[in-house]
């Protein structure tokens, strides 16, 4: 579902992101990319939303090349991959609901449709009773909620997380490493950036080890190790 | 499409209600521009309407002497009609002008007395000429001067209200031009102040625009709602421009219309709906231009 063909991303200020990295995802697979601050995990995933360009090598996403799309095809891509970031990126101005609505609005959904499915996903990710306060009312681990309901919103086949626990404590970041699971087995591919070595080590899936932008590692049933 | 027309045109009249300190600096400025243009529409209506009441006038008069009879004077009112410069022809006979020298100066004693004390009509027949273009009175006097005529006319009056004109004319088309000019700078500094508001809203929601990039909304869908912020500008512009213009109105209407006779309330009444018109037309074009150029130079989606 998901190819790295040969990427080498060089940053226009001559810094190498990734290195001639190469690898597969298969739909349903939970994959958690790991490596230090700097190694090349954003890059990597930059590139599947193509948000940057990779200097060398092809991205393809269900058989496309991601980064040969048009500008205007760009929002169907990434309404196919749910994407989640560290800092959440809500939308201050709109409550839980409006903020994972807003992207039904944008996809031109009937606003019936709207409220239907935006109260599911919020019951999905327990926020059902939330759901009208404010980014600023909602601590970190319920705006992370937040924004993986957002993410879930369009049905994608793929989510995609950077460092989603980055700004969470060990309580909230077991939960939401569970949301993540939880969403896996539903039959969605989950791809997971982090560099919190215990998170990593207890899911006990596929793991890619980046160093400096090298893929050193990909095992099934990974370890996190960082030479 | 039509429930994303609505969505959009909603987030513009949100963004347009919130950000009301910079939207208001360009809705102060687009009001001003509007105020300048529909005040040259009133000009225009103006120096039509004076132009009009010049062209009413009387160019050339012809007093017959007493002697004369009525049917000579129909003869010559016939000559007069065959005239090429001539565009009106009216016959006032001795009573009607004793009637409507009466009726001028009803109320002056001073002037009627003695019209009384004569005891007999001192008025003369005469007939009044309208040419064809106020500029050709002279080729008409000239003709009732000629000796064909000496004997029965004992004088010509001729009423010179091509200068007038003329001066009218210059005049409004001087103020025309520096209100045109004025319009045109305003226009160009709405324009840099619309254009800057929007930028301020783009730059201040760099954020928002971001993740509404990232979760797959279409550029029309980002760049709509600064549009339609930018419509609103120049409709709520236009509503204040002419609320200024009516009220502006009704306070000078007494001055002015005793000066011109010209009733500039009414006149703005009448054409309401032409100002409107016009005012939405190039609010709306300037708002929606400016906020286009914003839009496509700091928002690239
Ligand atoms: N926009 C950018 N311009 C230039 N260099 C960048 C940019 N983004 C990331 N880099 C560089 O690329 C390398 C990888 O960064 P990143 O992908 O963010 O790593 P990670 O997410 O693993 O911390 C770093 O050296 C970083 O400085
Ligand atoms: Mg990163």
């Amino acid at each position: 579902m998901i190819s790295y063909r040969n990427v080498t991303k060089i940053y226009p200020d001559q810094s190498v992101a990734l290195r001639n990295v190469s690898f597969d995802v298969k739909k349903g697979e939970f994959v958690s990319v790991v490596g230090k601050s700097g190694a090349g995990k954003t890059t990597l995933l930059k590139l599947l939303l193509a948000e940057e360009r990779p200097t060398e090598g092809e991205v393809l996403f269900d058989e496309i090349l991601v980064h040969q799309l048009h500008p205007s095809q760009l929002p169907e891509l990434r309404r196919n991959i749910g994407m989640v970031f560290q800092d959440y990126k809500l939308l201050n101005s709109k409550t839980a609901y409006e903020n994972v609505a807003y992207v039904m609005e944008v996809m031109g959904l009937e606003e019936d449709t709207i409220v239907r499915d935006v109260g599911e996903v919020l019951e999905i990710v327990g926020l059902g009773e939330r759901a009208h306060h404010y980014p600023f009312q909602l601590s970190g681990g319920e705006k992370q909620r937040v924004a993986i309901a957002r993410a879930l919103i369009h049905r994608p086949s793929c989510i995609v997380a950077d460092e989603p626990t980055g700004n969470l404590d060990p309580y909230h970041t077991r939960d939401i490493i569970r949301l993540l699971q939880k969403i896996n087995e539903l039959g969605t591919t989950v791809i997971l950036a982090t560099h919190n070595k215990e998170i990593v080590n207890r899911i006990g899936r596929r793991v890619l080890t980046l160093v400096e932008g090298q893929l050193v590692r990909d095992e099934e049933h990974g370890k996190f190790i960082v030479v | 499409m039509l429930i994303s027309f609505k969505r959009i045109l909603r987030s513009g009249f949100e963004k347009f209600s919130h950000d009301r300190s910079s939207t208001g600096a360009a809705l102060v400025v687009m009001t001003v521009v509007l105020f300048a243009i529909s005040s040259l529409a009133i000009l225009q209506g103006m120096s039509a309407f004076l132009v009009e009441r010049l062209q009413e006038g009387v160019d050339v008069s012809a007093y017959f002497r007493d002697s004369v009879s009525e049917e000579e004077i129909f003869k010559v009112r016939q000559q007069l009609l065959d005239l090429e410069e001539v565009k009106e022809v009216e016959y006032i006979s001795k009573e009607e002008a004793l009637r409507r020298f009466i009726e001028t100066y009803r109320d002056k004693d001073a002037i009627l007395a003695p019209l009384d004390a004569l005891g007999r009509n001192p008025m003369l027949a005469h007939l009044n000429l309208k040419a064809r273009n106020p500029a050709e009175y002279a080729q008409i006097a000239d003709f009732l001067a000629g000796e064909a005529f000496a004997s029965a006319i004992a004088s010509i009056d001729f009423h010179d209200r091509a200068p007038v004109i003329e001066r009218l004319f210059l005049i409004t088309s001087g103020i025309r031009a520096g209100v045109v000019a004025i319009s045109i700078a305003l226009s160009a500094v709405a324009v840099l102040v619309a254009f800057n508001t929007i930028r301020l809203t783009i730059y201040n929601s760099k954020e928002e625009i971001e993740i509404m990039r990232l979760v797959g909304a279409s550029s029309w869908f980002i760049r709509g709602p600064f549009l339609v912020q930018g419509a609103l500008v120049g409709v709520a512009a236009s509503a204040l421009a002419l609320l200024l213009l009516f009220v502006l109105s009704l306070v000078v209407r007494a001055q002015f219309q005793s000066f011109t006779e010209f009733d500039i309330f009414s006149f703005l009444i009448s054409q309401f709906f032409t100002l409107l018109l016009l005012c939405l037309a190039v609010g709306i074009g300037l708002g929606v231009f400016s906020s286009a150029i914003a839009a496509r130079r700091y928002l690239r989606v």
